[in-house]
């Protein structure tokens, strides 16, 4: 088994390199069902916390423990999946809310990517924030692919970003990597801070152009970049 | 000749340029802030050594883990009392202004930069919060951020984003007597599904919609994400205006109002404007509305029948069955006289002064059901103290409901106020996902301000239209 091109245990918050990430290789972990929520992948109550470390204990957390703290069916509770990095879901996972805590569990319990019939667009724009690919493909696709998961857990799948597809087995398919998050994870530009940080002066000539923005709220040259330079 | 719907021309105002990945890097007008998603951004900010580069157009609130009951500090809940303080450090060392409890001013979020006047048409507008979504109802293009984004904004004062399709939704006619802001957008969820809106904003217009005061406007436009759109708005009319007239921004300053006016009006969607897609949805045809499941798409009228998940497309039938065996319901039957045991009148979806006021028509001369306990609570302080200047919350302790203090309380269970056990609720808030108000075996039954009065009262989902107004004396 081979690991992702980014490592992503360790890293501290803030500290995301943005490296290119062409592809992910990997076994595998199927999470079945449509309109898999935010509330499900990490219940509210662990978000009670200034960090996002540890989170990752408590990904699918009730739907992996009882009352009783005793474990259910579920896969991130099965040891064959144990060091699976890919995370094989359905239509409309990661719906519900914004929480960023959502993908940095996942990331935390040892995900590098997801691949799936669909996404909610503010989870799939916080992975990208995190150089985790969301890559979706056809329904037939995903629950083949999640048959084969579930048949064959030590078998390596390999997500080529670049060339948007799913390689598993014998199996290639054709998977959809959007435009833009393809471009920031192939080239290496999704640290969107240093990359937004750096047009400062056009920043404070749109903020002044708006006729809501008092001068006052924007700036004086050069603040709004603060320490820009060392990024 | 005009320029196209507000969604691109709010979009060309404050894009300051193209990114190498092809998004767009636009310009925040106003970047809201709360304790749960914004701790680790101002860390990943420190980490950066940067400061906040627009901290003016910049508010901050506490909501979701502020306590409903006792508010002295500290907290009780350690974790929560942590949060605070957090959050008190990092928006007082970034000169970032901050509606405390101590203020007046605290509330939901999406409550407190509408009554305040902070939001306003022609804004850019986000936070790291999905129903961020709310503040289209005046004509701003609004959307939830992640905390890696809201990183973003604090450090830059900018979100790259990808320019989205445009679904206008046109709900055509007069809703009926009983029929709120609330019903129509739970239709719209269960007409176009929990992410028909994926890839879209969704602009809500119609008679139906035109009729609806801010209030009601809010509500459908906070629930867009649970359609799938990140964002959805409302073209601003004279009733926006006659909002933002009173609120903190202008009622002192009149000539700012007539000033931002043009731009407010230069914004609005042109009649030839062009849309990826239209949906007609005919408003007088809908009906008080509840959800039977455990997605908000999950939804029917009151007198229809639960469907039979046999019944239903193939990719909606199995979340359908484990929906139905969560919440215990059988296809065939209808919702009403589904028993309760908490009915919960709060959250950023629906808990104005109107919200209040209208549900409280209902529960005047009535007492809440032995069996049922029942809470509301206001938005932010300021709807708290106008609610009590009209002796609203006589009206609702006086009936046996618990009066609290603003917050997000039990739409999400991050503070005391959850369900407990297999709890059943009825509640105005905007998600009824498993374990969404605080308890794993919890159920929850979506519905309108005034349909969850009718159930605190009657102690199981109710027709609100056959329960007719106390007179009292």
């Amino acid at each position: 088994m081979s690991d992702a091109d980014v490592d992503h245990d360790g890293f501290a918050d803030g500290e995301a390199p943005a490296e290119r990430v062409t592809e992910v290789s990997g076994t595998g972990i199927p999470v079945r069902g449509n309109d898999i929520d935010t509330d499900q992948i990490i219940p509210a109550r662990f978000m009670k916390v200034v960090t996002f470390d540890g989170l990752g204990q408590f990904a699918f957390f009730d739907q992996r423990f009882d009352d009783e703290d005793n474990e259910k069916d579920h896969p991130f509770n099965e040891q064959k999946y144990k060091g699976a990095n890919v995370l094989v879901a359905n239509a409309n996972f990661g719906c519900g809310s914004s929480r960023e805590h959502a993908p940095q569990a996942l990331m935390r319990w040892g995900i590098d990517a997801v691949v799936g019939e669909s996404f909610a667009e503010i989870f799939a724009g916080n992975c990208l924030a995190l150089g985790i690919p969301t890559v979706t493909a056809g329904t037939e696709s995903i629950e083949a692919l999640q048959d084969f998961v579930e048949e064959n857990p030590d078998a390596e799948i390999d997500i080529d970003v670049e060339a948007e597809t799913v390689t598993y087995g014998d199996e290639t398919i054709d998977a959809d990597v959007s435009e833009a998050q393809r471009k920031a994870l192939v080239e290496g530009v999704w640290d969107t801070t240093a990359l937004m940080g750096a047009n400062g002066d056009a920043v404070k000539a749109t903020a002044r152009s708006l006729p809501y923005v008092p001068d006052e709220h924007v700036p004086a040259d050069d603040a709004a970049e603060g320490a820009a330079g060392d990024d | 000749m005009g320029e196209g719907t507000l969604y691109d021309k709010v979009w060309d105002r404050h894009k300051v340029t193209e990114l190498p990945t092809g998004q767009d890097q636009l310009f925040v007008g106003l970047h809201l802030v709360h304790e749960v998603t914004s701790p680790q951004a101002f860390g990943m900010l420190q980490e950066r050594g940067r400061e906040v580069a627009f901290p003016k157009r910049t508010h901050a609130t506490v909501d979701h883990i502020v306590p409903t009951g006792n508010r002295d500090r500290p907290y009780a809940d350690e974790a929560a009392e942590n949060m605070m303080a957090e959050l008190e450090e990092n928006v007082r060392g970034s000169g970032i202004d901050f509606s405390d409890p101590d203020s007046g001013n605290q509330g939901i979020v999406h409550v407190i930069g509408p009554e305040q006047g902070l939001t306003q048409p022609g804004m850019t507008i986000v936070c790291g919060d999905s129903h961020t979504s709310t503040h289209g109802a005046f004509g701003a293009l609004a959307f939830g951020i992640g905390t890696s984004q809201i990183r973003d904004v604090l450090a830059t004062g900018c979100v790259a984003m990808e320019k989205q399709k445009v679904r206008k939704i046109e709900v055509t006619g007069e809703l009926g007597e009983g029929v709120t802001a609330k019903d129509v957008i739970l239709t719209i969820i269960r007409k176009l599904g929990t992410d028909g809106g994926v890839g879209y904003v969704y602009e809500y217009a119609g008679e139906a919609i035109e009729n609806l005061g801010m209030e009601g406007r809010m509500s459908i436009c906070n629930m867009s994400i649970e359609g799938g759109a990140r964002a959805g708005y409302v073209n601003p009319d004279e009733t926006t205006y006659e909002w933002l007239k009173g609120t903190d921004a202008f009622a002192d300053d009149p000539e700012k109002f007539e000033e931002l006016k043009p731009y407010w009006e230069s914004i609005a969607s042109d009649n030839d404007a062009e849309y990826d897609d239209v949906v007609t949805i005919d408003g007088s045809e809908i009906e008080p509305v509840v959800t039977w499941g455990t997605t908000p798409g999950q939804g029917i009228g009151i007198t229809e029948a639960i469907p039979h998940p046999d019944d239903l497309p193939a990719d909606k039938a199995d979340t359908a069955r484990r929906a139905q065996e969560h919440m215990r319901v059988e296809p065939g039957d209808t919702m009403e006289g589904y028993e309760i045991d908490v009915a919960f009148l709060g959250s950023c979806t629906n808990a104005r002064l109107k919200d209040l006021r209208e549900a409280a028509a209902f529960v005047k001369g009535r007492e809440v059901d032995d069996d049922v306990r029942a809470m509301v609570v206001p938005g932010s302080q300021r709807v708290q103290r106008a609610a009590e200047a009209e002796g609203l919350d006589e009206v609702f302790t006086d009936a046996g409901f618990d009066w609290r203090d603003p917050g997000c309380s039990m739409c999400l269970g991050m503070n005391d106020d959850q369900l407990q056990g297999d709890e059943a609720s009825a509640s105005s808030s905007n998600r009824n996902f498993v374990g969404r108000q605080g308890s794993k075996d919890g159920r929850t039954v979506l519905m309108s301000p005034i349909m969850v009065a009718a159930a605190a009262v009657t102690g199981e989902v109710t027709d609100v239209r056959e329960l007719k107004e106390v007179t009292v004396a």
